[in-house]
């Protein structure tokens, strides 16, 4: 591993990758990523299904165990065995593509239970701050109903605004609007586009390619587990140099593109790494 | 399925399954009829009546020690089941652990218990004094009783709880985790609630279960006032050589369950509306 200067110590570098791999059994998802985040950046990851791009989020905070290289989030760590994970992660908020609510709370209490609990703040404190994120995201007047009463679109904004509550100093998207009906995706988008004008600092995997051309600050195109092409949106999606970004372009921007099959083989590698990490541990974490 | 073929069309003219169907029914009702008529004609009223609803041993029965010994099996039932509960999540939380050896512990412990006659747990239950002199449990006679009953039902929870556990999705525990909660926080607060939620219905079955298996611990050797239904029953149908009191008490044992019944199936006509 080529040792640059790590961490970088500055002090307006939240998440620094370094030599990023990971393997599911068998599989290489990510064979190599480094990257650095800087405050108030917002980092659209593009690529084809089985890239690797959501594997790449899920080890920023560790929801996945890297199998080499380095993660700091705020020139801290969080791969050193001796890290305090958990306060790390209260850093960082995360969304996901099934919204993950907590069924058996209502919308109010899923953005207060972690503040309450983890942050130790006042019921009273984390419910004017809760209700401050759900009026942000346009449901401040649903905080008693229950996740099953919302549609998918109000679960998802419910879902960021249980992230924002824990005041974090970045956020990660893993696809929000993948699991949304077509019409409901605005929603969550518009949130997260004011999101993005308060400063706050973003990594958002996504398909929206309209919404990383005009919200990123910088698009990272994966393909293979591995970084192809990076830089400003109006270059990797409007004027894409390497070959294998063209393509993806091509067929995600052109719905009558002709399946060559690449994709279909693509699924079916992501197929494996699933089955391979499922063998893995097909157990919950609970001990 | 009819065997008629395109060659060879079925001369004799079949009946629709409509008509069918109609002449099964017809058929299934004579033949109830026929029992009943055949019951009522040869079954001695007054002979079944003696042997099973004698009055005076009716009036008998019902004293303050029927309400004891109801009130006893209450008791023991609802403490097994409380032991039980706790017990069972421990196991159950042993079966997902990540130590191997506590997956083994809580594997053999729950296969023993659940293969065994749970009266012959009670039977040896009943002997632990020899094994360990000076034994004592609180609360006696009660406290024995919650630790042989719950010991059996424990078993039979933990694996329940273990399945509704594993009926949590997985994102709920990223999402716990996500939010910077420990693993222990995430399964007390996010985990767990969903988890018995969804096994509400089951184990309130298992509660109806260790009511009726409450009977078999007469085998600890209580003293009278200890009794319950099923005991208390027995005494007095021995003592006057009549069924009666057992019938009341099987009757009383109706008194708890069938409500029990019909909770369950209001929260599992509720979870699938739910759905």
């Amino acid at each position: 591993m080529t040792e640059t200067t790590i961490p970088t110590g500055r002090r307006d570098d939240e998440i620094q990758i370094y030599d990023l791999h990971k393997s599911f059994g068998q599989i290489e998802v990510l064979k190599g990523i480094s990257t650095i985040i800087r405050r108030g950046e917002v980092v659209c990851v593009i690529g084809p299904s089985g890239s690797g791009k959501s594997t790449l989020l899920r080890c920023v905070n560790l929801l996945e165990q890297p199998t080499k290289g380095r993660v700091f989030i705020l020139n801290e760590e969080i791969t050193d065995l001796d890290a305090d994970v958990d306060e790390l992660r209260t850093k960082m908020g995360m969304v996901f593509q099934q919204f993950n609510l907590f069924p058996h709370l209502t919308a109010l209490e899923n953005c207060t239970i972690a503040p309450i609990n983890v942050l130790k703040k006042s019921k009273a404190e984390a419910e004017k701050n809760a209700l401050e994120n759900l009026e942000k995201v346009g449901l401040g007047d649903r905080g008693g109903a229950f996740p099953a009463q919302l549609s998918g679109g109000q679960q998802q904004r419910v879902a960021i605004a249980r992230a924002l509550s824990m005041d974090p100093e970045l956020m990660l998207f893993d696809e929000p609007t993948s699991a949304l009906d077509p019409e409901l995706v605005g929603d969550v988008l518009s949130v997260m586009r004011d999101l993005a004008k308060t400063g706050l600092t973003m990594m958002v995997v996504t398909h929206e390619m309209a919404f990383a051309r005009e919200v990123a600050d910088r698009v990272i195109f994966m393909d293979g587990g591995v970084i192809v092409e990076e830089g400003h949106p109006d270059e990797v999606i409007g004027n894409p140099q390497q070959e294998r970004t063209k393509t993806f372009l091509r067929r995600v921007l052109d719905p009558t593109h002709v399946n060559t099959g690449a994709e279909d083989e693509a699924y079916a590698v992501r197929h494996r790494a699933d089955a391979a990490k499922e063998a893995e541990g097909d157990a919950p974490a609970v001990g | 399925m009819t065997t008629t073929t395109a060659e060879a069309p079925a001369r004799r003219k079949k009946l629709s399954p409509r008509k069918r169907a109609q002449r099964i029914r017809i058929a299934q009702y004579v033949l109830l009829g026929l029992v009943v008529l055949g019951l009522i004609l040869f079954a001695d009223g007054g002979q079944i009546q003696r042997a099973f609803f004698r009055p005076d041993i009716i009036a008998l029965t019902l004293g303050p020690q029927l309400v004891s010994a109801f009130l006893n099996t209450l008791a023991y039932t609802a403490g097994a089941f409380v032991v039980g509960l706790l017990l069972g999540t421990v196991l159950a939380l042993m079966r997902l652990s990540q130590v191997a050896p506590y997956r083994w512990l809580a594997s053999i412990y729950i296969e023993f218990f659940r293969g065994v006659p749970a009266i012959i747990v009670f039977i040896a239950f009943g002997s632990l004094a020899l094994a360990f002199p000076g034994l004592l449990f609180p609360f006696d006679p009660y406290g024995t009783v919650w630790a042989a009953l719950g010991l059996v039902a424990a078993a039979y929870m933990a694996e329940t709880i273990r399945a509704g556990i594993q009926a949590v999705p997985k994102g709920q525990v990223e999402a716990a985790r996500s939010l910077g909660m420990p693993s222990g926080m995430a399964l007390s607060k996010i985990v767990l609630p969903q988890a018995f939620r969804i096994v509400t219905p089951p184990l309130t079955n298992e509660l109806i279960l260790l009511t009726k298996d409450s009977s078999l611990v007469y085998v600890l050797g209580l003293t009278k006032s200890a009794f319950e239904l099923t005991k208390y029953g027995r005494d007095l149908a021995t003592t006057h050589s009549n069924l009666t009191p057992l019938v009341i008490a099987g009757l009383c044992y109706l008194v708890i369950t069938l409500p029990l019944t019909f909770i369950v199936r209001r929260m599992e006509a509720n979870a699938r509306k739910a759905r």
